[in-house]
């Protein structure tokens, strides 16, 4: 439903946007984003090292790099391959397999629905929650914004600032202010208004603190209590940039709050998020939306081919080699 | 002690007898496993690489020592290594002989720039000096209201653009005139450390460097900080390269060290980069920054637990008198619920009891057991407040307190009256385990416990209010 899932032509014009990025960061203007490992004639141990180091650059993690190597071998030793081209197809072939049927739109059917965003500090929560609403704002709903951050300093007036901008209602408290009393206002004001979804914002929180999951657990309650069924969407913001320890964030707040998905932000730097594999192939989550920017335009749905071309092309700089 | 690293070694050398020198086959088995830790610590793969190179090099033919076991003794050299390549001893920020000294932060969108400005700028007071803050980050929206409101909780100057530039304007001059004004301001007030908060930025998005080029040909800057979250994969070696090329970066912050990331982007960073650690960031608080020690960044990165900074910490704050008098009370049984509240006010102070546990050894799995819960700052405040609207008599014995004085509490607090139940109800219970402890040898260890963080007994969350 809704934004992650528009209309395919709208899906089209994303993935060329989101090729023409990959081509500028990796400075392949108007040409083919290659693959470091066509370096290479054969599917030989030179191969399989590179592709080890390209994997492992991208942050799956030791394992799970090495597990798709040993994979890869098996594969083209059945399909008779032999060439790099051939490998990086099967490789493809198989990666793609696993991420197709993921189930990656926004469910957005309740009355008001409420999408919750969570995530450690800094991640990109607030940006995330703004660019939806404007999204759905376009797409002909009637978003409203709640504004649980009340820790961080103006975490309220970034919300306000960027709530103007997709001309979408915020519902605020005073700084300090119990995060669970504004989810239970926004609510009311969303049924009293009939505005849909309500899109909750809330404080950044390292992921291994008790106390500050405890709270979010409270809040997902709250909103429970209200509107049964609700939270419908549990959105976990991680930080392309981040290492292997984005998977343990997604464990935890799956484990503390339940996550339906994740927004990979920041994806217009050079980082190539390889733990989103294991994220979803490890913990079922499923990427919905991904961040490509500071603008309000710079979010959409998260598209498996284009990541993995990303993915298998190799870092973009490398200045200890 | 539990200690994962030395665990593992300790496994792949069982089969190992001593044999008077460590063969290059149990070197292999240990450095294998020594590979695995770097790299399930984020640290670069190369830098991993060239790492196990090295204390290869130096652990074949090693005699082994008397009292250690060879995966011991390949931990020490592996210690020692890596305590020298992350920089060897502490270092401090330098201030400048003639005022004032400017100090930069820059680094990607999110790392924790602002927060760190302002960390900065109580540094250099606690340093003795007069800090000022500059908010040049005219991108991210509210970037200047929230430095200026940590500026006023701290009581440090902040200057901001006279007007907001009005939109499609040019930022990178507004951004640099802001900056002037910020040393002209210093120089009107006598401050003399100017910490310069800016908005963050890719590395490879050249106008946004081109900003800081200008705002370097504007305005001395004495340090560049590249600040970066410690929870940074791969890339960090490819960031902290480009910002030390192109805004002339000459130190390192990291932050978010209070959570669980083994933090090998700051071994990456060094090795590609050589750039010093100055700092880290232990938590979102204005005062929650640290010296940067290679050692413990050592055996952080290779999963050995940090007992030395616990110590530290725990010698810091707690202030030794108040705790003397609390410990008596407790023995005579006489506990008051100012104390209670104080005591766990400075529990909380050591740092959040999960990241002090986290320093621990085998500390992670309590802390996911439940059994560390203590109330965060907000829940503290409300705990507090409640006590505050208790009245003397009340403070003593607790158990006068029916329904009508428990809602009388909560309206003067601000709190509900299931939150003054639960508050005594904490309470209560802790003073039970006093009683029922008798003789003071027992209520002795308790105090201590307590005084220590730990409550044996109590369910989790009973100290939450
Ligand atoms: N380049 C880039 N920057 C982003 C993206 N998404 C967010 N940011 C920036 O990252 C920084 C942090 O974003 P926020 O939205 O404030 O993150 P947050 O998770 O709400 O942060 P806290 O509430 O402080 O924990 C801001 O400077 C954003 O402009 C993205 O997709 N690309
Ligand atoms: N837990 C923790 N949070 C931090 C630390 N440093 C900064 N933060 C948080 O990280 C988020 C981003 O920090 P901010 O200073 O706004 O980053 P900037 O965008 O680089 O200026 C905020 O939520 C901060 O409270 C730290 O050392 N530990
Ligand atoms: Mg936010
Ligand atoms: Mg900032």
């Amino acid at each position: 439903m809704g934004v992650a899932a528009p209309d395919p032509a709208a899906t089209g014009g994303w993935r060329r946007r989101l090729s023409a990025q990959l081509e500028r960061a990796t400075g392949a203007f108007g040409g083919q984003v290659r693959s470091r490992l066509l370096v290479w004639q054969r599917l030989d141990d030179d191969f399989y090292e590179t592709l080890l180091e390209i994997l492992i650059s991208a942050d799956t993690g030791q394992p799970l790099a090495e597990a798709i190597v040993d994979d890869l071998r098996q594969r083209a030793v059945r399909a008779g391959a032999n060439r790099p081209e051939q490998g990086l197809a099967l490789l493809r072939d198989a990666l793609l397999g696993q991420m197709r049927d993921r189930a990656r739109g926004l469910d957005l059917d309740g009355l008001p629905a409420v999408v919750l965003a969570v995530g450690v500090n800094g991640a990109g929560k607030t940006t995330t929650v703004a660019k939806l609403a404007h999204q759905l704002r376009a797409s002909g709903r009637t978003p409203l914004i709640a504004a649980a951050d009340t820790y961080r300093a103006a975490a309220i007036e970034q919300l306000q600032v960027w709530a103007e901008r997709a001309q979408v209602p915020v519902v605020a408290h005073r700084p300090g202010a119990d995060p669970g009393a504004v989810v239970f206002d926004s609510l009311a004001a969303a049924q009293a208004r009939g505005c849909s979804p309500v899109l909750v914002d809330t404080a950044g929180r390292l992921h291994t603190r008790q106390p500050l999951m405890a709270e979010l657990a409270k809040i997902v309650r709250v909103i429970g209590r209200q509107l049964p069924g609700e939270p419908r969407e549990v959105l976990i913001v991680l930080d392309a940039t981040t290492g292997t320890n984005a998977v343990a964030q997604a464990r935890s707040f799956q484990e503390w709050v339940g996550i339906t998905g994740a927004v990979v932000t920041k994806l217009d730097g050079t980082a190539r998020a390889g733990y989103v594999l294991r994220v979803e192939g490890e913990l079922r989550v499923p990427v919905k939306l991904v961040g490509v920017g500071e603008g309000i335009d710079d979010l959409g749905p998260f598209d498996p081919e284009t990541y993995l071309t990303a993915l298998l092309r190799g870092p973009v700089a490398d200045p200890a080699g | 002690m539990f200690d994962a690293l030395t665990d593992r070694l300790g496994l792949a050398f069982r089969r190992i007898s001593a044999k008077g020198k460590l063969t290059p086959a149990d070197v292999e088995a240990g450095l294998r496993e020594v590979r695995l830790a770097l790299l399930e610590a984020d640290v670069h793969f190369r830098v991993a690489r060239d790492f196990i190179e090295r204390v290869r090099a130096r652990a074949v033919g090693e005699e082994v020592l008397g009292s250690l076991s060879p995966g011991q003794q390949v931990v020490t050299i592996v210690h020692e290594e890596l305590v020298r390549l992350l920089g060897g001893e502490t270092r401090r920020l330098t201030y400048e002989p003639r005022p004032p000294t400017v100090v930069m932060l820059v680094g990607l969108q999110g790392s924790g720039k602002t927060t760190t400005a302002m960390k900065v700028a109580l540094l250099a007071r606690r340093d003795g000096h007069q800090p000022l803050a500059v908010a040049a980050d005219l991108h991210r929206p509210a970037a200047i209201e929230q430095l200026e409101q940590l500026g006023r909780s701290q009581d440090v100057p902040v200057v901001r653009p006279a007007e907001r530039p009005p939109a499609g304007s040019d930022l990178a001059a507004a951004t640099v005139a802001v900056c002037r004004a910020g040393i002209a301001e210093a120089a009107a007030r006598g401050a003399d450390v100017v910490v310069v908060d800016t908005a963050g930025r890719l590395q490879l998005d050249q106008a946004m460097l081109q900003e800081l080029d200008q705002v370097r040909s504007a305005i001395p800057v004495h340090h560049a900080l590249l600040v970066v979250d410690a929870m940074t994969g791969q890339e960090a070696i490819t960031v902290a390269a480009a910002f030390k090329e192109r805004a002339a970066v000459t130190a390192v912050v990291l932050t978010k060290l209070d959570g669980d990331a083994r933090g090998g982007a700051a071994l990456s960073m060094r090795a590609a980069t050589g750039l010093p650690i100055l700092y880290c960031g232990t938590g979102e608080r204005p005062q929650d920054l640290e010296p940067f020690h290679p050692d413990r960044m050592a055996r952080r990165i290779l999963g050995m637990g940090d007992v030395l900074t616990l110590a530290e910490r725990a010698q810091e704050q707690v202030d030794r008198t108040t705790q003397q008098a609390v410990e008596e009370r407790m023995l005579a049984g006489r506990l008051t619920l100012d104390d209670f509240v104080a005591q766990l006010r400075q529990l909380r102070r050591m740092g959040s009891m999960e990241s002090v546990l986290g320093l621990l050894p085998g500390g992670r799995q309590l802390v996911r057991g439940g059994a560390a819960e203590l109330p965060d700052d907000r829940q503290l405040r409300r705990m507090e407040a409640i006590v505050l609207s208790m009245t003397p008599e009340e403070r003593r014995r607790p158990e006068i307190v029916d329904a009508s004085r428990r809602r009388r509490i909560a309206t003067g607090s601000g709190s509900t009256p299931a939150d003054v139940s639960r508050l005594l109800r904490g309470f209560a219970q802790l003073q039970g385990l006093m009683r029922g402890l008798g003789g003071a040898g027992g209520r002795r260890g308790l105090a201590q416990r307590f005084l220590q963080g730990g409550l044996p007994g109590l369910p989790p969350g009973a100290l939450r209010g």
